[in-house]
């Protein structure tokens, strides 16, 4: 039977597949907890650091060298993009725009291309400039 | 619309609570908040010479590190509490843990932007000679 594979595949609840605005969707609200607890956490721990003088700064610095640290860090960096685009696809289908299949799907796409590409842009320029 | 809902129902309180519009736009409205003062924030953090403590606490003791740090604290904490609060309302069925969770997010984002904005106060009222520098 020859279906139109751009068309939704049914209309119950059970019966579906994956496709790209369903992981940028789902994507958004785990990076968003992500970003809520360990990232919120590192932001004050970071100024609590600062303000508690030399020693706790060395520890946090200490922290930001450790490979658990960078991998938090890398991590971060990449959920507060993709978080970022994601959001801006919401402010654009929040004026009732990008809704039709093509166009929700390609920018779906972009933002997961766009959080991949500035995470690593982000940290090769921390890397090769400081 | 309201023609659909029984009386009995309007009473439990079934239905819209007449707040969702606002949760909306302060979510958006904090997210673009955000967006820009964390653009203002890796800005600053990479202009910076290095990262050395005397460095980085004169620069949050200055007015243009301070006063935008304390706005990025208030807009990140707002936004962060609105948007785990709609998480805990569409995964969380169960009343008593919704309840638990949503006193646990509302008291969590006060209390982290509380400690955030006490060490920023710190930092810029000690003139940015923090402890043992």
């Amino acid at each position: 039977m020859h279906r139109n594979p751009s068309r939704p595949l049914s209309p119950h609840l059970t019966v579906w597949r994956w496709g790209p605005h369903m992981l940028v969707s789902i994507l958004h609200r785990v990076t968003g907890v992500g970003l809520a607890t360990v990232g919120a956490a590192v932001l004050v721990w970071w100024l609590l650091a600062i303000a508690g003088g030399a020693e706790s700064y060395e520890y946090f610095a200490g922290w930001s060298k450790h490979w658990l640290g960078i991998v938090v860090a890398v991590g971060l960096t990449w959920a507060f993009f993709q978080h970022l685009f994601s959001g801006l696809r919401h402010f654009v289908m929040d004026i009732g725009a990008g809704y039709e299949l093509g166009a929700n799907k390609f920018w779906a796409v972009m933002t997961l291309a766009a959080s991949i590409l500035l995470t690593a842009f982000f940290w090769f320029y921390v890397v090769t400039m400081r | 619309m309201s023609e659909i809902e029984t009386p009995i129902a309007r009473v439990r309180g079934h239905g819209s609570a007449r707040e969702g519009a606002e949760h909306w736009w302060t979510e958006r409205l904090t997210s673009l908040a955000t967006l820009l003062l964390f653009i203002w924030l890796a800005v600053s953090l990479l202009t910076l010479p290095d990262l050395e403590l005397r460095t980085v606490s004169a620069w949050l003791a200055s007015p243009m590190g301070a006063v935008p740090m304390i706005l990025l604290v208030i807009s990140t904490f707002w936004h962060l509490k609105l948007g785990l609060q709609v998480v805990v309302e569409d995964y969380v069925h169960e009343e008593g843990g919704k309840l638990f969770w949503l006193v646990l997010i509302n008291f969590g984002a006060v209390l982290g932007a509380a400690f955030a904005l006490f060490a920023i106060l710190r930092i810029a009222f000690a003139g940015g000679a923090a402890p043992g520098v």
